[in-house]
């Protein structure tokens, strides 16, 4: 009861108090509802953050080696230490970072798009089109994600654009799903109807009604699959079919010839690892808080 | 009940076709080096043999042909010969798909251990610090790569205590306890991140079923509380949590693979990799072949035992 006057009290206030930007108003209730979401948020900021400023941030070069500061452990110069070939741990984490944002965000971009499009058609025709598609899409979900990957970079080979453009199609076609389920609850309400008695166009009802009532659905999946996008990345530069070397990847900076120098360095082991996990952990727990504020009929899924 | 199986596998079918021609499109999608790469194999490199084995692999056929072929000689078997050791694909599929399978069933055994009593636990004491530690930690499984864990677990006993896990594959009927030192530390790291899902699971169902009116009649007739939450509620939660088995077969898979690589385990994983960097694409997609294929299995296989377990899923 107290959760319902608490919320209603907000919403109240919240229209009553002077107009704000509604993404502000937004974070501001994700805040005092959800403070280990909001702790997510901030960490993903940050990281968003270093990715785009990587440049300015990293006390050293991408590939500046140093054969007379090879393997130390971490000290003040050096906060994460540095690797066999005298390189900063640090500033190749940060760059890092620059390459996870570039990745994650237009893959998981890409992906959004191609979930929108064939949810929407799928859910909203329904028919023939959309039975051949969903058993399609079954045949696809059926594979694992990382031996999908694997196969198809064996025979497009690796690379920047490669990478983006397959997990782009890879969560693209099985975050349909999800969009589709949406789209066939919002096709039925009486507004839909109403538009289509009033003789409006079906883009015009797929555009200005569908939509904008799926956007909590999407906001919430693009969020979720920047951290799955950035984890199959890593995944794929540890087994070397990443990005290729020497650009440094959180993946590929645990594998390589880099491996063997750990027994030397442990440290070498933590950074990218627990890099990796923060902020898939601060994406997940974040969208998490998302999903339960923008869409309650989605909580605990 | 009959009626109920025979309409699951009518079901499978379309995706089991749709799955065969994503695998036959990758293969069709192959650059065409690899006729050059058998050419220099075989030190043959005249117009004439290329031709040939154009012909011989049914290249100069329409694609749709092309298609039936291939499904054809796979009905039969034949997933065609490894470029680089000659041997036939099915046989090196033979020998590494039951180490796998061994594998991922360690994993799971470890996933369902781990899972079911930590969410038990988690449902029983909702909202309390357990609950939250409980439901942290599994989120926090979700995003630990484990490519990191097994990372880790080879550095840094190594580092410490000189100690590191044991990277000799003996074969299980040879020496069944070497076999299992060398599965068993892959098995728990592939059991540790197959849990986390399996525990929201299980907390979620517990959650739901713990409110139902049985439950309360079974407390109110005076039942001590383990036979309340083992004999009443955990039979009726257990049931969906079948179904996850199938839901996480691809993430099974999926994990063995890096694990495998790790940990050196000569699995379908391993054969995979091996053959990626190799180009050896007959091997490549005849894994891919079998993963789709086993999953949808498994899937199949799933969804008879939830019809068996649930008469209300039979119809």
């Amino acid at each position: 009861m107290s959760d319902v006057t608490a919320s209603l009290t907000a919403t109240l206030s919240g229209s009553l108090a002077p107009a704000r930007h509604p993404v502000v108003a937004f974070h501001r209730r994700l805040f005092r509802e959800k403070p280990l979401g909001a702790i997510g948020g901030i960490l993903f900021a940050v990281f968003l953050f270093c990715g785009l400023f990587a440049d300015f941030l990293a006390p050293f070069g991408l590939n500046e080696t140093d054969m007379l500061r090879r393997l130390q452990s971490p000290s003040w110069s050096h906060w994460f230490g540095t690797d066999h070939l005298g390189r900063d741990v640090l500033s190749r984490i940060l760059f890092g970072a620059q390459l996870s944002v570039i990745v994650g965000f237009l893959a998981a971009g890409l992906a959004t798009v191609i979930s929108i499009v064939l949810g929407v058609v799928t859910g909203y025709f329904g028919g023939a089109i959309d039975m051949t598609i969903q058993r399609f899409v079954d045949a696809w979900m059926t594979f694992p994600d990382l031996v999908l990957l694997i196969v198809v970079i064996s025979i497009v080979g690796p690379g920047v654009p490669q990478i983006v453009i397959i997990l782009g199609c890879l969560y693209g076609i099985a975050g349909s799903r999800i969009i589709r389920g949406s789209v066939i609850g919002i096709r039925e309400n009486m507004y839909v109807h109403a538009a289509q008695s009033t003789g409006a166009s079906t883009p015009h009802i797929l555009i200005f009604h569908i939509l904008p009532n799926v956007m909590p659905v999407v906001i919430v999946l693009f969020t979720t699959r920047v951290g799955a996008v950035i984890l199959a990345e890593a995944g794929l530069s540890f087994l070397g079919l990443g990005v290729p070397p020497p650009a440094p990847t959180w993946g590929s900076m645990l594998s390589g010839t880099g491996r063997t120098y750990m027994y030397l360095g442990p440290w070498l082991a933590l950074a990218p690892g627990l890099c990796l996990t923060v902020v898939v952990y601060a994406i997940n727990i974040y969208g998490d808080a998302l999903r339960d504020l923008l869409d309650p009929r989605m909580r605990g899924r | 009940m009959q009626a109920f199986i025979v309409r699951r596998i009518l079901a499978v079918i379309p995706t089991l076709i749709f799955t065969s021609v994503i695998v036959f499109a990758s293969i069709r999608m192959i650059p065409g080096d690899v006729i050059d790469l058998m050419l220099a194999q075989n030190d043959i490199s005249t117009g004439n043999e290329r031709a040939l084995i154009e012909a011989s692999l049914g290249l100069d056929k329409p694609i749709y042909v092309q298609y039936f072929v291939w499904a054809g000689n796979l009905l039969q078997g034949d997933l065609g010969r490894s470029l680089w050791q000659n041997t036939p694909v099915t046989e090196q599929l033979a020998a590494t798909l039951p180490i796998t399978f061994e594998l991922g069933f360690l994993a799971l055994i470890v996933a369902l251990s781990v899972a079911i009593p930590i969410g038990i636990y988690s449902a029983m004491r909702q909202d309390t610090a357990g609950d939250y530690v409980a439901r942290s930690f599994s989120l926090l499984m979700l995003a630990v790569p484990s490519f990191w864990l097994g990372t880790l677990v080879m550095v840094f006993p190594s580092v410490w205590w000189r100690w590191s896990p044991p990277l000799q594959y003996t074969p299980f009927l040879e020496d069944p306890f070497g076999n299992l030192a060398h599965m068993m530390v892959p098995a728990i790291l592939l059991g540790l991140s197959l849990s986390a899902v399996t525990m929201r699971m299980t907390r979620t169902m517990m959650l739901e079923v713990l409110r139902q009116d049985y439950i309360r009649t079974a407390r109110a007739k005076g039942l001590a509380e383990h036979v309340v939450v083992l004999r009443h509620a955990l039979r009726n939660c257990l049931i969906p949590v079948v179904t996850l088995i199938g839901l996480q077969a691809p993430l099974l898979i999926g994990g063995a693979v890096i694990l495998e690589q790790i940990f050196v385990v000569p699995g379908m994983g391993l054969l995979l990799l091996e053959a990626v960097f190799q180009r050896d694409y007959p091997v490549v997609t005849g894994v891919f072949l079998v993963v789709g294929v086993a999953i949808l299995a498994i899937n199949l296989l799933v969804d008879l035992t939830y019809g068996f377990l649930d008469p209300k899923v039979r119809h």
